[in-house]
C-alpha cells in the first residue's frame, strides 16, 4: 500500500521538494551576506554611535524576499490543506475511483492509513523544513527587529508551523472525507484552518502560562500622556517606550497605585494643566504623577518563548490526531 | 448447490428511500449469471453491498460465505468491475496494473500484461485518455489478474458503443473459459447478456421475479396464440405471465413442465429479451387475470 501511495503522491512531492530547493538555494546565496552585514553593522555601532541608522539599514536588508518568506510560511499549511490534503478523498469520490481503490485487497482502513501517513509527515516535513530554513536566514534579522512573542512571527518560526501544516492536512482530509466534494473540502480547510489558527493566537496562547507582573517607577524621561478621553474623563496612558524587560511578551502597563487604583480624572486635572494636546508641562505633570502612582507590568517572559511553541506545536498536533481519529471512524461508514 | 452470494432479507435504505428491500436470492457457484431488471431495480445496490462498498440497513449477505470486505482476504476473492469502470486519469495503463500488483497478494502480473498486449493497449498511455471501452478492458484485467473466485461486474457495457460492448463481452467469455471464475454480470440490456450468461436473476424492485438456467427457462416458456379464450380456462400446470386480447384472439406467454397438447394453440418458443420484458411488465401491474387464472380451475 506504501508503494500505492507513493506512486500517486510522488508527482505532489516532487513540485513540493523542489519548490522548497528554489528556497533553500536562494537563501543559502543571500543568508551569508546578511550574516556579513549584521557583524560589519549592527554588532559594532555603538562604537560608531550610529545604533539607530545601522539597525533600520539592517532590517531593510532584502525586504521583498523578507516579504516573501513571510508570505510562504503563512501560506505553506493553507495550501497544504487546500492542495493536499482537501482532494485526497474527495477526488476519489468525484471521479468514483474509490470503487477501484477500496475493492482491492487492502482493507479501507489500511489504505486510509497510509495515505494520511504520508500526507501528513511530508506536510510536517515540508513545513518544518521550511521553517527550520527561514529560521536560520533571519535569525539577525528577527534578532534585531521584532519580538519573538510578535503573533506574526510566532506563528512563522522554529516548531510551530510543523503543528499548522499537519493539522491543515488533516483538516482538508476530513473536509473532503465528509463532504465528498473538492470545492466545499477546500473551503472548509481554508476557512476553518485560518479560524484555528486565529483562535489559539487569540485565545488560547496568552493563557498557555499565567502572565508575571512587576512594577516599575515612572520615571520623567519618558512621559505619560494624558487625555480626555470623553467630556469630563480624563485617563493617564502607560508608555510602553520605557519599559526595558528583552524579548518578553507584554499584555499590559497599567499606572496604579499602592492600592491598585487608577488616577482618578479629579487627580489629573488638580496635578496636570491639560491644554488641546494634553499637558501643557508633560515633565511636572509626569513627575507628580509618579510619586503616588507607578507602573504595573503583566508580560511573559522572553524564557518562555520555547516552552510556548512546543506547547502551541503539541496543540495542533493533537487536533490532527484528532481529526484522523474522525476520519478512521468515519471511513467505516457505509459509502453510497 | 453451492451458492457464491446469499442474501437473506436485504435491505438498504437511503434516507426515507429503499434502494434495496427484503431481498433474499442466492446466487450459484460457477455460472455466468445475469442480474437484470429495469434501472432503480436495486442491482448496483445489491453488488455494492457484495464488495462491501455499501453496508445493509437491514438483513444479511454473505459473499463466498464470508460476509463481503471483512479484511484483505475476502476482498482477494472478489473481483470487481465498478459502474463507469472509474480509473485514475493521470495513472498509465502500466501504473495501474503496478497498482494492482502493490494492492493484491495474488496478482499475475503475466496474465494482466498479456491481455493488455493482446488489446492492443499502450502500457504508456493515461487512462484518462483511453476510451470508454479501452477503460472498461483495462477495469475488466484489474479485477481478473488479483485472480478472484467471483468476479463482480456492475453494468459494464451500458454506456459502450456495439463494437466496444461485443469485445468486451468476448473478452469476458474468454476469461470465463479460462479461470475456474464465478461471475455475476448486471445489465438492462438483455441481448447482451443472452450471448454470456448461463444462468439469469431477474430483479425487479427489489424482488427476485425469476430465476434459473438460461436453457431451462427458454424452455419451460412457451407463447401460445390462438382463438380469444378467458384465462381461467386454460390447465392449472399454465402459469400465465403475460395475456394479451383482441376481437378474436388471444396470446399468452406461459410457463408450464408440460407438452402443450392443446390443437387450438399456435406454440412458439419465446425469446430471453420476451421472456425477461413479460416478467417486469408482471412485477409492475400485477393483473386480476393472472390471479384469477393462478386460482382454481373452473
Amino acid at each position: 500500500m506504501i508503494r500505492f501511495a507513493w506512486l500517486q503522491f510522488r508527482m505532489q512531492a516532487a513540485v513540493a521538494a523542489g519548490a522548497l530547493a528554489i528556497v533553500a538555494v536562494v537563501l543559502a546565496l543571500t543568508g551569508p551576506n546578511l550574516v556579513h552585514l549584521y557583524d560589519t553593522t549592527v554588532a559594532s555601532c555603538a562604537v560608531h554611535h550610529d545604533c539607530p541608522t545601522a539597525t533600520t539599514d539592517f532590517t531593510d536588508t532584502d525586504g521583498p524576499l523578507q516579504v516573501f518568506l513571510d508570505f510562504l510560511l503563512l501560506t505553506v499549511p493553507l495550501l497544504i490543506g487546500m492542495f493536499w490534503g482537501a482532494p485526497l478523498i474527495s477526488r476519489e469520490f468525484e471521479t468514483g475511483t474509490f470503487r477501484l481503490a477500496w475493492t482491492q485487497g487492502v482493507t479501507r482502513t489500511r489504505w486510509l492509513a497510509v495515505k494520511l501517513g504520508l500526507g501528513a509527515v511530508a506536510s510536517a516535513a515540508i513545513a518544518g523544513l521550511l521553517s527550520l530554513m527561514v529560521s536560520w536566514w533571519s535569525s539577525q534579522l528577527d534578532y534585531v527587529s521584532a519580538n519573538p512573542f510578535d503573533s506574526l512571527r510566532f506563528g512563522i518560526r522554529d516548531v510551530v508551523p510543523i503543528g499548522y501544516a499537519a493539522f491543515a492536512f488533516a483538516l482538508g482530509l476530513s473536509a473532503g472525507l465528509l463532504f465528498r466534494r473538492m470545492l466545499p473540502a477546500m473551503l472548509v480547510a481554508l476557512v476553518g484552518f485560518v479560524a484555528a489558527r486565529e483562535a489559539v493566537t487569540a485565545w488560547v496562547r496568552p493563557h498557555l502560562f499565567t502572565p508575571l507582573q512587576q512594577s516599575l517607577p515612572i520615571t520623567t524621561a519618558t512621559p505619560v500622556s494624558i487625555d480626555q478621553t470623553s467630556p469630563g474623563v480624563i485617563k493617564a496612558f502607560e508608555n510602553t517606550r520605557g519599559i526595558s524587560l528583552p524579548g518578553a511578551w507584554v499584555y499590559s502597563v497599567q499606572i496604579v497605585d499602592q492600592a491598585g487604583h487608577t488616577p482618578t480624572t479629579s487627580f489629573l486635572s488638580g496635578a496636570c494643566h491639560l491644554g488641546n494636546y494634553g499637558p501643557l508641562n508633560p515633565r511636572d505633570c509626569t513627575a507628580r504623577l509618579a510619586a503616588t502612582f507607578h507602573q504595573l507590568v503583566t508580560y511573559q517572559p522572553g524564557g518562555r518563548y520555547w516552552p510556548m511553541q512546543w506547547y502551541e506545536l503539541a496543540i495542533f498536533l493533537s487536533g490532527s490526531i484528532v481529526l484522523a481519529g474522525f476520519c478512521f471512524w468515519w471511513i467505516r461508514r457505509p459509502v453510497i | 448447490m453451492t451458492v457464491v452470494i446469499q442474501t437473506n432479507g436485504l435491505g438498504k435504505r437511503y434516507g426515507r428511500q429503499w434502494a434495496l428491500r427484503d431481498c433474499t436470492l442466492g446466487i450459484p457457484e460457477g455460472k455466468v449469471v445475469g442480474l437484470v431488471g429495469p434501472n432503480g431495480a436495486g442491482k448496483t445496490t445489491l453488488l455494492n453491498l457484495a464488495v462491501g462498498l455499501l453496508a445493509p440497513t437491514c438483513g444479511a449477505i454473505t459473499v463466498l460465505g464470508g460476509p463481503p470486505s471483512d479484511g484483505p482476504a475476502q476482498l482477494e476473492k472478489v473481483g470487481f468491475v465498478a459502474q463507469d469502470t472509474p480509473a485514475y486519469a493521470g495513472l498509465s495503463v502500466g501504473k495501474h496494473l503496478l497498482m494492482g500488483s502493490y494492492l493484491n497478494a495474488n496478482w499475475n502480473q503475466e496474465l494482466a500484461k498479456d491481455r493488455i498486449d493482446q488489446l492492443g493497449l499502450d502500457p504508456r498511455q493515461k487512462a484518462g485518455s483511453l476510451s470508454g471501452g479501452q477503460r472498461a478492458q483495462l477495469a475488466l484485467t484489474m479485477a481478473i489478474a488479483k485472480q478472484p473466485a467471483l468476479l463482480l461486474l456492475d453494468e459494464p457495457v451500458a454506456s459502450l458503443d456495439p463494437l466496444a460492448r461485443r469485445e468486451f463481452l468476448q473478452g469476458l467469455m474468454e476469461i470465463v473459459a479460462e479461470h475456474a471464475v464465478s461471475v455475476v454480470l448486471s445489465s438492462h440490456l438483455i441481448a447482451d447478456l443472452e450471448r454470456v450468461c448461463d444462468y439469469l436473476v431477474l430483479l425487479v424492485a427489489s424482488h427476485v421475479q425469476l430465476a434459473g438456467e438460461v436453457t431451462a427457462l427458454l424452455a419451460t416458456h412457451q407463447r401460445l396464440s390462438g382463438p380469444r379464450r378467458d384465462p381461467r380456462s386454460l390447465p392449472s400446470s399454465h402459469e400465465i405471465i403475460e395475456e394479451s386480447h383482441t376481437g378474436k384472439q388471444s396470446t399468452f406467454l406461459v410457463r408450464t413442465d408440460q407438452p402443450i397438447l392443446d390443437p387450438a394453440w399456435t406454440v412458439k418458443p419465446v425469446t430471453l429479451d420476451e421472456l425477461v420484458l413479460a416478467y417486469m411488465g408482471r412485477a409492475r401491474n400485477p393483473s386480476p387475470g393472472r390471479r384469477s387464472g393462478l386460482g382454481v380451475a373452473p
